[in-house]
């Protein structure tokens, strides 16, 4: 298993252990990681709403250089992930592919341009459709036994289910089946397929607050010692914002966020340290006490 | 063939219930009958008092608007099988967002209150009034055309998870019509529109989850008419605010080093001279730094020129 790395704006800044967690975790899977360092920022979704075709011409360049490896594309980021496909689907008409590939051309840097054959993977999918499940139960050392996990997949990863293809969107289960496979319980709660609030954090603060309390809190209820996330966005507003929304909700969450990578890592051995958990915002001490009994 | 489905249905009766429950009952359809033959033979062989909205059962009326399994859907072009991809029986809910009358019935009023703010009608030149209709080209057509296939059967709205923790989000259908006027090529009111719709409530504040995208049963995507209208919002250069700063500010930074500066991107939407609003950040900011979350040096990508050239190629092809 060969990817194109891309860790995204993120993983590189405010959610460092993501990116470190994701490492070693693909080291020890055998995953071998080509890093996409010349890649630009997927846009979010964001940069798309200013200038679509600048949005698409900077992700049609980053493609390209997967292409020329013959890799495919793994990201880490449920928002980069559904930029990228929704960026992909549109480029695979060909006359708007040329048009993009001309915003491309000139200097000789993107000789050919894009031809569209760049086949873009979450992290998630990559374990569930490469590594296989079974495969994954085999390399686990530590099964994570009493631990009940909450899935939060982030909207970008399921919707619209046109463009990314992967899960169902009314019923995912690629990540249960995941946690599933670490030895751990999947806990069912309708959260898990919402929205984090974290677009409008800046915007409406107290609406993305609420979206937060509300889906933690419902995770807590069903008996979650833990949300886990494949996507760095969802983290930065269940886990960093966290303190902020038990403000608004005038209660007390307490509910530890992991990245997808830190709970396959501690499965497979790693220790809370070599994961990053003590960089989190909200203690993770508890969940690691069950998980492995340190 | 008489293989029976399991719907699980929401039941209240505010007259006589304390509280919702659920009612199951065993459907002898499978197979391509759709959610709606299911509740119309529960209905029609099993208990009269269920109570729901239905009409056309063709895609049309847009009545009868539930959620099925979690996600807003009509039922009538909903087929058991096609849930059953998924799930093991049919649970069907009253939409979210709305009051609920009974059983699987809502009250659409906050549907048509919404929809009633955007002025949802064109506002033509009416001092220059042709002799004949005013007409538009396909290609004029073709901006709305989506836009203008809604049927207003209240799915999105049920499903936004804006609307959902904000009710004063004037959430997703109402949007999408308000760019369906304000993008019609005969609209003499656009940059009224514009503004009004970047108050609180408006286009700024949609959380981008895709939800109505998904369930929209007649592919109007209201989302991306909102992303839309927030491009059109920006091109006129009309309005600055958190929402029109954090997209502008996004882009430059972008082209700036290839990496988002997550430092400096909170601060130029909030704006440096709103120190109220600075100050806010300052906790949260401190907490990240004292975690190791806040590198001191910013990244950047080798090639940052060639961003750059890009750029300038896709803006001189305007």
């Amino acid at each position: 298993m060969k990817y194109a790395f891309f860790p995204g704006c993120v993983a590189k800044q405010t959610c460092p252990e993501l990116y470190h967690s994701t490492k070693k975790v693909a080291q020890a899977l055998n995953i071998d990681l080509v890093e996409l360092e010349n890649a630009a920022c997927s846009g979010a979704g964001v940069v798309s709403q200013q200038n679509e075709a600048l949005s698409d011409a900077l992700n049609a360049r980053t493609f390209a250089m997967a292409e020329k490896q013959a890799l495919p594309i793994m990201t880490i980021c449920s928002t980069c992930q559904g930029a990228f496909c929704r960026a992909n689907k549109r480029l695979r008409q060909e006359p708007y592919r040329d048009k993009i590939n001309g915003y491309l051309s000139g200097n000789g840097k993107n000789e050919g341009g894009y031809k569209g054959t760049t086949k873009i993977k979450h992290f998630l999918w990559a374990l569930v459709e490469d590594l296989g499940i079974e495969e994954l139960k085999k390399r686990v050392k530590r099964p994570l036994r009493n631990l009940k996990v909450a899935s939060f997949y982030g909207c970008h990863l399921l919707r619209p289910s046109d463009a990314l293809g992967f899960d169902n969107p009314d019923n995912p289960t690629s990540l249960e089946k995941v946690i599933d496979a670490l030895g751990a319980e999947p806990v069912d709660y309708d959260g898990r397929t919402r929205c984090c609030g974290f677009p409008i954090l800046l915007e409406n603060e107290n609406a993305s607050m609420a979206m937060v309390s509300k889906h933690t809190l419902e995770a807590k209820e069903k008996g979650s010692d833990c949300m886990v996330t494949p996507c760095p966005l969802c983290h930065l507003n269940l886990d960093v914002q966290q303190p902020n929304a038990e403000k608004i909700a005038r209660q007390k969450i307490g509910l530890p966020v992991l990245h997808l990578p830190q709970l396959v890592g501690l499965a497979l051995g790693f220790s809370e340290h070599e994961m990053g958990l003590h960089k989190h915002i909200v203690p993770t001490g508890r969940v690691v006490e069950k998980a492995i009994g340190s | 063939m008489a293989e029976h489905t399991t719907f699980k249905v929401f039941r209240y009766n505010p007259e006589t219930d304390s509280k919702p429950y659920f009612q199951s009952y065993q459907v002898p359809l499978q197979g391509g009958k759709t959610v709606l033959d299911g509740l119309n033979e529960i209905k029609g062989q099993q208990d009269g008092t269920l109570t729901y909205r239905m009409s056309c059962r063709s895609a049309i009326c847009g009545s009868c608007g539930m959620v099925v399994n979690g996600h807003s859907k009509l039922v009538c072009r909903l087929q058991i099988a096609e849930v059953l991809k998924n799930f093991d029986e049919v649970v069907i809910e009253p939409m979210r967002n709305f009051e609920v009358i009974r059983d699987l019935v809502v009250n659409m009023d906050r549907f048509w209150d919404k929809m009633d703010k955007v002025t949802p009608w064109l506002v033509a030149d009416e001092e220059n009034v042709p002799a004949t209709e005013r007409l538009q080209s396909p290609a004029d057509f073709n901006v709305i055309r989506d836009a203008s296939s809604c049927i207003m059967c209240g799915v999105c709205l049920s499903d936004c998870t804006s609307l959902e923790v904000d009710s004063n989000f004037l959430g997703p259908a109402a949007l999408a019509k308000a760019f369906r006027m304000a993008a019609d090529s005969r609209s003499v009111d656009r940059e009224e529109r514009l503004l009004e719709l970047s108050k609180e409530g408006g286009v700024w504040d949609c959380a981008r989850c895709y939800e109505c995208v998904q369930v929209c049963p007649k592919y109007v995507a209201p989302m991306e008419t909102i992303m839309k209208l927030r491009e059109m919002t920006l091109k006129a250069d009309l309005v600055d605010n958190r929402g029109t700063r954090h997209v502008e500010h996004f882009t430059e930074l972008v082209l700036d080093s290839g990496i988002l500066d997550e430092r400096r991107l909170p601060m130029k939407t909030v704006g440096l001279t709103d120190l109220k609003g600075m100050l806010h950040m300052a906790p949260t900011g401190l907490r990240m730094m004292l975690k190791g979350k806040m590198p001191l040096i910013h990244p950047h990508i080798k090639d940052v020129d060639e961003l750059q050239r890009i750029a300038h190629k896709v803006e001189e092809s305007k």
